[in-house]
């Protein structure tokens, strides 16, 4: 059932890698920018003076920025392999349908996955982190949270019109979303329908659960923002099965 | 008892929105020959070919490939049937070794790639990335990919759209290649010459529909029986002798050439008029000083029967 998902899958990360920027855009590049924002504010003395997602959850906030990034990226990939009938020439193999977009999915967590592990490497001399912080279990969170916002990604990916629309209009769907999220403002203090929009998000649950954990809350603690994020998954997917163009 | 048909369409029809793409079209592939969809820009031959292949589904019909239904089999059927899609892409950057390994590796029983590409041609192209392909070398590589799961039957769209005479030719005789090795083919262009010089037998569709079904040359002598001889003679009683044969329905002189010396005459019929006009020549020893004969081609037929030419 799941011929070809690691040949495809294999295949598909070395051609990313070979992209110009494909590598840098998505690892360097978000790296990058945590450094600068760290140096830029780090000699700021006194915390207090500092936007909270620096200060306390500069860590969640570039772990969205990554799972953001990825979503993006996998909508415009998307977008360009159907543009160009590479979907199309695919699914005229023995290939399974959902094999060809799993694949797609995995090289994303799997780039997910390594910038984080880049940023944590490279941050670490400017930004201890606490030993107490379950590294291992925020990156399952991310990576969770990462898969959750996929799914919305093809629905949009099934949405856009032509290839040179899905980085804008994908870019429209989540940096919003973003706003909404509690990471800027918390999600309390937002007027009533904002509120009631930001619970509709799927951004919003990853933020709480990625905090969460990152400050030690534990999965427990975080249940109801996983099983949201999960079943947010259940419905986008199948949105998605019924709405997914191939060509 | 001739052996079943390898693709049996019965009366398909395919519409998008309200564009009838595909209406009661209907025809069989035997085992063994290339088959030809022949028509102009959206004639729905791609409509067909992908009905067939499984990736769409008519509205109405039946189809049968190898004895399968591609809608409801499409996975058994991709096992053994060989796809080029017309206007296809790969990844930009995928190599072309990787591509036949990717695609090797997708099938129970697939050829050796190496080979595959050495004999398409490829080997120096094994490590280039797609997007650096030229044209043929792209349409070469869909070939392998069609073919590297050793397939019963093979479907080419549009396979030498965009080629040089050149490459035009290596693909034709690549394909003689595939029936050779007893496969069956099916194939669409909008190439009249491709079609005569390639297809064992053509279907013509217009606006969705077969117009007829046949050998080129036995779809030439039904629709075009009409036959031109020029003959450029000294003799003035040529004509005459001419005019005298069964086959001959008229004979002019080419008001463009001089009359008596040398002039040419343009002798038109049906059927065995060239035959007749040869053998009328030896019989009264006619001097000639130029034979041309004119035959008319499935471009002809094309035109005769949809009533306009095929890059309309
Ligand atoms: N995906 C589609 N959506 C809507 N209409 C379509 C689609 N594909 C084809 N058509 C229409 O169906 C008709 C037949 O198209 P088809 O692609 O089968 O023609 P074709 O014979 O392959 O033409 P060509 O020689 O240009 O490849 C055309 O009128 C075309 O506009
Ligand atoms: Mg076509």
């Amino acid at each position: 059932m799941l011929r070809g998902l690691w040949q495809l899958t294999w295949l598909e990360i070395k051609i990313f890698a070979r992209e110009p920027l494909g590598l840098v855009g998505s690892i360097a590049f978000p790296v990058l920018i945590f450094v600068v924002l760290r140096r830029a504010t780090g000699s700021v003395r006194g915390v207090a003076a500092l936007p909270r997602f620096v200060s306390v959850d500069l860590p969640v906030f570039a772990s969205v920025m990554i799972a953001a990034s990825a979503v993006l990226s996998l909508v415009a990939i998307i977008a360009i392999y159907r543009e160009g009938g590479i979907l199309k020439r695919l699914r005229a193999t023995p290939l399974r349908p959902h094999t060809i977009l799993t694949a797609h999915v995995l090289v994303k967590l799997l780039f997910t996955a390594v910038t984080l592990g880049a940023l944590i490497m490279v941050g670490r001399r400017i930004y201890p982190v606490d030993a107490g912080v379950p590294l291992l279990s925020y990156t399952v969170a991310l990576l969770f949270s990462t898969a959750s916002l996929i799914s919305l990604g093809f629905v949009l990916a099934s949405v856009v019109p032509t290839a040179r629309f899905a980085q804008p209009i994908g870019s429209l769907a989540l940096y919003p979303m973003l706003g909404f999220s509690g990471l800027f403002v918390p999600v309390e203090s937002l007027p009533p329908m904002l509120q009631a929009i930001a619970r509709a998000l799927p951004l919003t649950y990853a933020v709480s659960l990625l905090r969460g954990i990152w400050h030690g809350e534990g999965w427990a603690a975080h249940a109801s923002d996983a099983a949201i994020l999960a079943l947010m998954f259940l419905i986008f997917t199948a949105i998605a099965t019924k709405v997914f163009r191939w060509e | 008892m001739p052996s079943p048909p390898v693709v049996h369409v019965a009366a398909i029809r395919k519409t998008y929105g309200r564009t009838v793409a595909v209406d009661e079209v209907s025809f069989n592939v035997q085992p063994g020959e290339i088959f030809g969809l022949i028509g102009p820009n959206g004639a729905g031959k791609t409509t067909t070919m992908e009905c067939v292949e499984g990736l769409r589904v008519p509205d109405r019909g039946a189809i049968s490939v190898l004895g399968l239904d591609p809608a409801r089999n499409r996975h058994a059927l991709q096992e053994r049937i060989g796809v080029q899609l017309q206007e296809a892409q790969l990844q930009k950057r995928i190599k072309v070794i990787e591509a036949v390994g990717l695609w090797a590796s997708l099938y129970q029983k697939p050829l050796d790639g190496d080979r595959l590409i050495e004999q398409l041609g490829l080997s120096d192209k094994r490590n280039a990335w797609f997007m650096t392909l030229s044209g043929g070398q792209k349409q070469r590589l869909f070939i392998a990919l069609a073919l590297i799961n050793d397939p019963e039957v093979v479907f080419l769209d549009e396979l030498t759209t965009g080629l040089d005479p050149q490459a035009r030719r290596a693909i034709w005789d690549l394909v003689r290649g595939i029936r050779q090795r007893g496969k069956t083919v099916l194939l669409t262009t909008h190439l009249m010459e491709e079609a005569e010089r390639l297809c064992d037998r053509v279907a013509i569709i217009d606006h969705g529909r077969i117009i007829d079904i046949g050998a080129p040359a036995e779809l030439v002598l039904r629709h075009c029986p009409e036959r031109t001889v020029f003959v450029a003679t000294d003799d003035v009683t040529a004509a005459e002798r001419f005019r005298a044969l069964p086959q001959v329905q008229s004979v002019v002189s080419d008001p463009s050439t001089a009359l008596g010396a040398g002039g040419q005459l343009i002798i038109r019929g049906q059927g065995d008029l060239v035959t007749e006009v040869i053998h009328c020549l030896a019989e009264h020893r006619i001097r000639v000083t130029d034979f041309r004969t004119e035959v008319p081609t499935l471009e002809d037929v094309f035109l005769k029967l949809t009533g306009h030419l095929i890059r309309d």
